[in-house]
C-alpha cells in the first residue's frame, strides 16, 4: 500500500504538469524508504527535493501534497509500519459492507472503505469534472449499494410501519453515503484531473483561430504564450560561437606558437561565429489583422531572453515605432493604446514603407529577420514594391505573415502577389501554433 | 570498507548541527537535501537568487566533513580539457626528446621496419599513462579516497555540450579517458551544482539531480547568519538592520540585497559605532546594500518609512 500511495502521488504530480521520469520515481521510492512516512513535514521536504525541479513545480508539489496526503487514510498515530497494518485489516474486512459501515458509524472505517472503493473504481483515472458523479456511482457499487437496496426493498415489501421507517432510514443513509462518495471523487478530480483539464484546454486554445478567441480566453492565452516563449527560448538560447573541432586554424596556431620555434604546443581550432538574432516586426494594426498582431507581439516580446534585439513598428496609414510603448507599459494596455492611436486610419502600405525608408531604415541590417504581419490590402494605393525590394536586400530574411488564406491573396485590393517574390516565406497564420512554428524557423536560421 | 569523511552524515539533525558548527546556518530543507544526496548518491542542484549562500554551502560542507573541496567554476566555452583532464603535451614532448637516444638504442637490434614497429608498440602506453595526465577538478574529485565535496559552480554559464558531458560524471561517478580507460571513483564525492538561472538547464541534467531551491532567508534565519558572521553586533541593531533589509527586498528594485551584503552592512555599521539604525546613517551607507545608482534613487523616498518601521519593530 505504501508503494501505491507514492505511485498515485506521482501520477497526480504528472497530471499537474510536473514532469516525473521513471528514474525519479525510483529515487523517490528509495528516498521515502529512507525517510519513512512518519514525519509528514520531512516527507514533504524529501519529495519536493526529489520530484519537483523548478519553482513552479515546487508550488504544484506543495498544493498536491497537502491535498493528497490529507485525503490519504494515514491513521493519526501512524508509525511507519502503520500503512501495511491497515492494509491487512482491510483485506479481512472484504469490500461491500455499506450496511455494516453505516450501522457502526465508525468514521475511520468509512474513510478507509471510501479510499478502497475509490481505488476499485479507478478514481485515479478521473480527468474531467463531469465525471465526478459517474465515479461516485461506481464507488457506491463497490461499497455494496446493491445489498443495501435489496434490504430496502425487502423492508418496503413488509408493508409495516416499522419496515417503512427502516427503509426510509436506509434511503437517508444511502444519500449521505453518496454525498461522501461524491465529495471523495471531487477531491480526486482536484488531485488528478484539474491539471489535465488545464493542459487539455491549452491544447485546444493553441489550435483555435486567433480571430475567433473569446475575451475570457485572453488571460489563459497569455499563460500559453509564455509557455511557448519559454519553449522557444530553451531551444534557441545557445552559445554564439561554435568550435569546429578537427578543423585546424593554421594562422592562429602558427601565431600562438611562434615562441616555441613553431612547434605546435597550443593548437587553435577554427570557430564559427553565430549572428545575434535580431527581429524587426512591422505590423498592420488595422481592423481584421489587429487581433493576430496582438498575439504575435505578445509572443515576440516574451522572447526577450533569446532575441535581445527586437524592434517593432505598427502602421495603418502611417508607420510608427512602438517598441518603447510595448516595453514600458503593461502589455494589454499598451496594445489597446497602439491599436487606438495608429490603427484608425485607412491602410496604406506604400506610405508606411516610405515612412520606414525615411525614418527607420537603419533598423534593417544583415542580421535582421524582417517579419511583416499584414493582409497586404492597401486600398488600391501604390504598394511601393521598389522600396520593399530594397528593404529585402538589406536584411537576412523576409517573412510575410497574413491572416488570409492563399486563395484570397491577390483578390480585390490585396497586393500580396506583388510583394511575394521578395519574401523568403509568405505564410498564412491563424493559430498560436502557427506563430510558434514561424518564429522557431526564423530563430533556427541563427544557429 | 575504507574510512571516509562522510561519517558525520548520520541524520538530518546531525547535518544541521554540523553545518552550524562551521558557521553555516542551515534550514530543514537544506539538511534534508544533503542527507538524501549522501544516501542516494545523487548530486544536488541548487538554484536561487545570487548571494543566498549556494556556493558557501559547498565550502561549509567540506569544512564540516574535513574533506577537500574541488571547485569547478563554469563559464562559456569551458571544455573537458579544463574540467576533466588534459595530457601534459609539453612534458610528453620533452620526454620524447630526452628519450630519443635511448629509443635509438632500443631500436638498434631491429633489423627490419616491421621489427622496429613491433618493438615500438610494446612501449606505446608509456606516453599515455597517468604520469602524463593532468587531472582537473572533476578527475581530482573522483580520485579522493576520503571522499570530497565537488562544487560545480554556476553550471548555467557553461554550454549545453558541456552539460551533456557532465552526465557521465554525475550519474556513474566515473570518467572515461579514451587512452587509459574508465576511472571510477572509489568513494563518490558529494556533488553540488549551483545555478543562477541564466538559462534553463536541460531536463537530462535535472533528472539526475536532487533539486534544492534556496531563497532569501526569513528574518530569523538571516539574523542567525549575521550573528554568526559578525558576533560583535548588538541584538537591538541586529534585529533592526535585518528588518530593514527584509523590507528593502520587497521593493521594486533591480538587484535585491543578498545575505553577504547584509553581513557587509552589519560590519559597516559596527565600524561606525552605530547602536541604533537612524535615517542619516542608512542613507550614507546605502551603497553597501544597493549596487545600482538607479536602485539607490528608487528607494530614496522609502528609506524614512523603512528605517522608522525597523527601529519601531
Amino acid at each position: 500500500m505504501a508503494e501505491q500511495v507514492l505511485t498515485d502521488f506521482i501520477r497526480a504530480l504528472r497530471s499537474a504538469d510536473v514532469r516525473v521520469s521513471t528514474g525519479e520515481a525510483i529515487d523517490a521510492a528509495e528516498a521515502v524508504k529512507l525517510i519513512g512516512y512518519a514525519d509528514r513535514q520531512r516527507l514533504s521536504d524529501t519529495l519536493r527535493c526529489v520530484l519537483a525541479k523548478s519553482p513552479s513545480e515546487k508550488l504544484a508539489h506543495d498544493r498536491l501534497f497537502d491535498l493528497y496526503f490529507s485525503r490519504q487514510a494515514i491513521p493519526p498515530n501512524s508509525q511507519s509500519e502503520a500503512p501495511e497494518q491497515a492494509a491487512s485489516e482491510d483485506a479481512e474486512d472484504g469490500p461491500g459492507d455499506m450496511l455494516d459501515l453505516m450501522e457502526s458509524g465508525d468514521e475511520t472505517a468509512i474513510a478507509m472503505a471510501m479510499e478502497r472503493a475509490g481505488q476499485e473504481a479507478g478514481l485515479q483515472d478521473i480527468r474531467f469534472s463531469t465525471q465526478v458523479s459517474y465515479f461516485a456511482q461506481q464507488m457506491m457499487k463497490s461499497l455494496g449499494v446493491d445489498r443495501l437496496e435489496s434490504e430496502m426493498m425487502q423492508a418496503f415489501r413488509e408493508r409495516t410501519e416499522e419496515g417503512q421507517a427502516y427503509a426510509e432510514d436506509l434511503i437517508e443513509g444511502r444519500k449521505a453515503m453518496f454525498a461522501r462518495a461524491r465529495e471523495h471523487a471531487k477531491q480526486a478530480f482536484e488531485t488528478y484531473g484539474a491539471g489535465a483539464t488545464l493542459a487539455f484546454r491549452e491544447d485546444v486554445l493553441a489550435e483555435t483561430a486567433l480571430t475567433a478567441l473569446d475575451v475570457r480566453d485572453l488571460a489563459r492565452m497569455q499563460a500559453l504564450v509564455e509557455k511557448i516563449a519559454k519553449r522557444l527560448a530553451t531551444k534557441h538560447s545557445r552559445r554564439r560561437r561554435k568550435k569546429n573541432r578537427g578543423q585546424l586554424d593554421v594562422r592562429k596556431t602558427l601565431r600562438a606558437n611562434a615562441g616555441f620555434d613553431g612547434v605546435p604546443f597550443d593548437i587553435a581550432w577554427k570557430q564559427t561565429k553565430r549572428d545575434r538574432a535580431k527581429i524587426v516586426a512591422v505590423c498592420d494594426v488595422s481592423g481584421s489583422v489587429a487581433r493576430v498582431v496582438r498575439f504575435f507581439l505578445m509572443l515576440l516580446y516574451s522572447l526577450n531572453e533569446v532575441v535581445p534585439d527586437i524592434e517593432s513598428f505598427a502602421f495603418s496609414g502611417r508607420l510608427e515605432n512602438v517598441g518603447d510603448t510595448l516595453e514600458t507599459d503593461d502589455f494589454v494596455h499598451a496594445m489597446d493604446k497602439i491599436i487606438n492611436d495608429i490603427g484608425m486610419s485607412s491602410t496604406d502600405y506604400g506610405q508606411s514603407l516610405s515612412d520606414m525608408r525615411m525614418n527607420h531604415w537603419d533598423a534593417l541590417d544583415r542580421r535582421t529577420t524582417l517579419i511583416i504581419l499584414g493582409d497586404g490590402r492597401s486600398n488600391y494605393g501604390d504598394p511601393r514594391v521598389d522600396l520593399f525590394r530594397e528593404a529585402a536586400a538589406r536584411v537576412k530574411r523576409v517573412i510575410w505573415l497574413t491572416p488570409e488564406g492563399e486563395s484570397l491573396w491577390g483578390s480585390g485590393d490585396s497586393e500580396l502577389p506583388r510583394y511575394r517574390p521578395h519574401c523568403h516565406t509568405m505564410k498564412q497564420v491563424t493559430t498560436v501554433k502557427d506563430l510558434e512554428r514561424i518564429l522557431d524557423e526564423a530563430l533556427s536560421r541563427y544557429s | 570498507m575504507t574510512k571516509t569523511g562522510y561519517e558525520p552524515l548520520v541524520s538530518i539533525d546531525a547535518i544541521t548541527a554540523g553545518l552550524g558548527s562551521v558557521g553555516y546556518i542551515s534550514t530543514r530543507e537544506i539538511s534534508t537535501a544533503i542527507y538524501l544526496a549522501y544516501n542516494l548518491r545523487k548530486p544536488i542542484l541548487i538554484e536561487g537568487p545570487a548571494g543566498v549562500g549556494k556556493t558557501d554551502l559547498a565550502a561549509s560542507m567540506a569544512r564540516f566533513l574535513d574533506v577537500s573541496l574541488n571547485r569547478l567554476q563554469c563559464y562559456e566555452g569551458l571544455d573537458e580539457g579544463k574540467a576533466l583532464y588534459e595530457w601534459k603535451y609539453g612534458k610528453q614532448l620533452l620526454y620524447t626528446q630526452l628519450l630519443k637516444e635511448k629509443l635509438g638504442e632500443v631500436m638498434d637490434g631491429a633489423a627490419t621496419l616491421d621489427a622496429a614497429f613491433d618493438k615500438l608498440t610494446s612501449f606505446e602506453d608509456l606516453f599515455f599513462s597517468e604520469t602524463f595526465l593532468e587531472p582537473r577538478p572533476l578527475l581530482t574529485a573522483m580520485k579522493q579516497d576520503q571522499g570530497s565535496v565537488l562544487l560545480i559552480d554556476e553550471i548555467d554559464k557553461s554550454d549545453e555540450e558541456f552539460e551533456a558531458y557532465l552526465l557521465e560524471v554525475l550519474s556513474d561517478y566515473q570518467v572515461t579517458v579514451p587512452e587509459i580507460g574508465t576511472i571510477r571513483a572509489q568513494v563518490p564525492p558529494i556533488v553540488i551544482l549551483t545555478s543562477n538561472n541564466i538559462r534553463e538547464l536541460g531536463d537530462a541534467l535535472k533528472r539526475r539531480c536532487l533539486h534544492l531551491h534556496i531563497d532569501f532567508p526569513e528574518a530569523a534565519r538571516e539574523q542567525a547568519i549575521v550573528r554568526a558572521r559578525v558576533p560583535d553586533v548588538s541584538e537591538a541593531l541586529l534585529s533592526q538592520l535585518v528588518t530593514f533589509v527584509q523590507g528593502l527586498r520587497d521593493l521594486d528594485i533591480r538587484k535585491r540585497p543578498s545575505i553577504s551584503e547584509t553581513v557587509d552592512w552589519a560590519r559597516t555599521l559596527l565600524l561606525m559605532h552605530a547602536t541604533e539604525l537612524d535615517e542619516d546613517m542608512v542613507r550614507s551607507t546605502l551603497n553597501v546594500l544597493l549596487k545600482h545608482e538607479s536602485d539607490i534613487q528608487a528607494v530614496d523616498k522609502d528609506v524614512r518609512t523603512l528605517a522608522r518601521a525597523a527601529s519601531a519593530g
